[in-house]
């Protein structure tokens, strides 16, 4: 029961923020409600029980990554934004698709309700020990991978800024 | 315990430690001008009260009824919650640290933290704690930079750019300097950091367990987070007037201000926590007997004693060092204190990883 509110109060605020996001003509609030969305995801990962991926995700995308967007933002001083009718294609595949999809998950949900079960609060806890351990030993490799193409990434980003000189 | 007894205490607990943390903050603020001033030779603030010791309540009444200045470009929605979001992200991280065991009051068990409860054997505390203290001051970014930006005034958002891009660059070495007591501990739970410490002053991270190195970077890159001597750039009176806080006035003004002395005790605490044994007596070891009205007091003491350690470090180092220029900043954050963090780390996890 309680899982149920907490995770509707949190949805909400997470889908009214990236609405929101969208429906802005200044880039700084679309930056803010981006920050609204990140947290509100930590909570939901909190309610899961992901302690450790709720705390990450806090540091890393609201404190870290969206403070270099605002950054940008504020140096910039990008003013208020133009809105555009968007293009056709948006219109004429993005609606339909975005239908039929909703369409989708609700047969989906629908169908299987019974057999899905219900998550409730911390049923997928994982303390961060052993998130540590599976992230070591089982998924190394995945790992020094990912943290290799995060380098690629940083050095591309080096070149592109320095290629005027 | 139940639901409804855990939350009584812990509005009871919130109320006496908030009052105790502003009144700490006013009261540092008069320490400040009073140790500085007599390190420059000067009396300080002495008229107020006998030896000035009103003078924050005088400083309090002033700013209530200052004229709230709103000047007319700046924008307003986040100009009025910048300094919001600065003090209640400053207040928010006190909740999370233990001041001592555990007391017991009228047959209940009290842990002496306000987001810990008793569970019928033993203290329940957040055990993620360091991370979500963390999460809480990288999200304290925002109050400085949206402040400087809405601001709509050229010092006001220089003050803020330098503050983003110092507490970003110097979050890094921070985080990476708690590696190594983690690593000894096994724990992000601030109550099982502090556990681990018990025992003799030996267990304290900074003596026996050879992290002194990364309290020093952990201080120094504290210090540029919560923006004082000598990494006070974002407020640099002789360049950016005020900094980020340049259009601000009365009561907002005065908000930004406790935030950053909230944040001074957080960082205090921290230190405590984390490298010197938290509530612990350095003279655990030799078992003096004590009456039991001291036994139960002294874990407190103890850690006001250090936190009052810190600050005054704080404010020794105000009046000793000058300010940094912008490049040294950056130069000693990312090419000095960064290194040597992970040299740290690599140290203490051969040094553990021998010795195991």
């Amino acid at each position: 029961m309680l899982h149920q509110v907490l995770f509707i109060i949190f949805g909400v605020v997470c889908v009214a923020g990236a609405l929101n996001l969208l429906l802005q003509r200044h880039p700084i609030n679309s930056a803010l409600s981006l920050i609204v969305v990140m947290g509100a995801l930590a909570l939901l990962f909190l309610l899961l029980g992901a302690e450790f991926v709720a705390a990450v995700q806090v540091i890393v995308y609201a404190g870290a990554v969206m403070v270099l967007f605002v950054f940008v933002i504020m140096l910039l001083n990008a003013g208020v934004e133009e809105h555009t009718r968007g293009s056709r294609v948006a219109i004429f595949l993005g609606i339909p698709g975005l239908i039929a999809f909703f369409i989708f998950m609700c047969w989906a949900i629908g169908s299987n309700g019974s057999a899905l079960g219900q998550a409730r609060i911390g049923s997928f806890y994982v303390p961060t020990q052993e998130l540590g351990i599976a992230l070591f030993r089982e998924f190394l490799l995945p790992f020094e991978v990912t943290s290799v193409l995060i380098l690629i990434a940083i050095m591309g980003a080096v070149v592109l800024a320095r290629r005027e000189r | 315990m139940s639901l409804t007894t855990y939350i009584i205490f812990a509005i009871i607990k919130l109320a006496i430690v908030l009052f105790v943390l502003l009144t700490a903050v006013a009261y540092i603020v008069l320490l400040e001008r009073k140790v500085v001033a007599r390190m420059q030779n000067r009396w300080g603030p002495n008229r107020v009260g006998p030896f000035g010791l009103l003078q924050p309540l005088a400083d309090g009444a002033k700013f209530i009824f200052k004229e709230d200045i709103i000047p007319d470009s700046v924008y307003k929605p986040l100009y009025i919650a910048a300094p919001m979001i600065a003090l209640i992200l400053a207040l928010t991280s006190i909740s999370l640290i233990p001041f001592g065991e555990n007391w017991k009051i009228a047959g209940y068990h009290v842990p002496l933290e306000i987001t810990a409860f008793w569970n019928g054997n033993s203290i329940q505390d957040i055990n993620i704690g360091l991370l979500i203290i963390l999460g809480i001051t990288s999200i304290g970014v925002y109050g400085v930079a949206l402040s400087g930006w809405s601001s709509n005034s050229k010092y006001s958002l220089l003050g803020s750019l330098r503050a983003s891009a110092q507490l970003m660059s110097y979050e890094l070495s921070l985080g990476l300097s708690l590696v190594g007591v983690l690593l000894i501990s096994g724990s992000l739970s601030l109550r099982q950091i502090v556990d681990s410490q018990g025992g003799s002053i030996v267990n304290w991270n900074f003596f026996g367990r050879l992290q002194f190195i990364a309290f020093f970077i952990y201080i120094m890159a504290a210090y540029a987070e919560t923006n004082r001597i000598p990494f006070d750039l974002p407020e640099a009176e002789t360049e950016l007037v005020a900094g980020y806080h340049t259009e601000y006035s009365s009561m907002k003004f005065a908000m930004f201000f406790m935030a950053e002395y909230c944040n001074m005790v957080t960082v205090a605490c921290l230190a405590t926590i984390l490298f010197f044994g938290g509530w612990h007596s350095p003279f655990e070891a030799l078992h003096i007997a004590a009456p039991a009205l001291w036994i139960a007091i002294s874990p407190v003491f103890w850690f006001v004693v250090k936190v009052f350690f810190f600050i005054f470090l704080y404010i020794w180092i105000r009046g000793t060092l000058p300010r940094f220029r912008y490049d040294q900043l950056m130069a000693f954050g990312w090419k000095f204190l960064l290194p040597l963090s992970i040299a740290n780390i690599i140290v203490t996890s051969l040094v553990l990883a021998l010795r195991s």
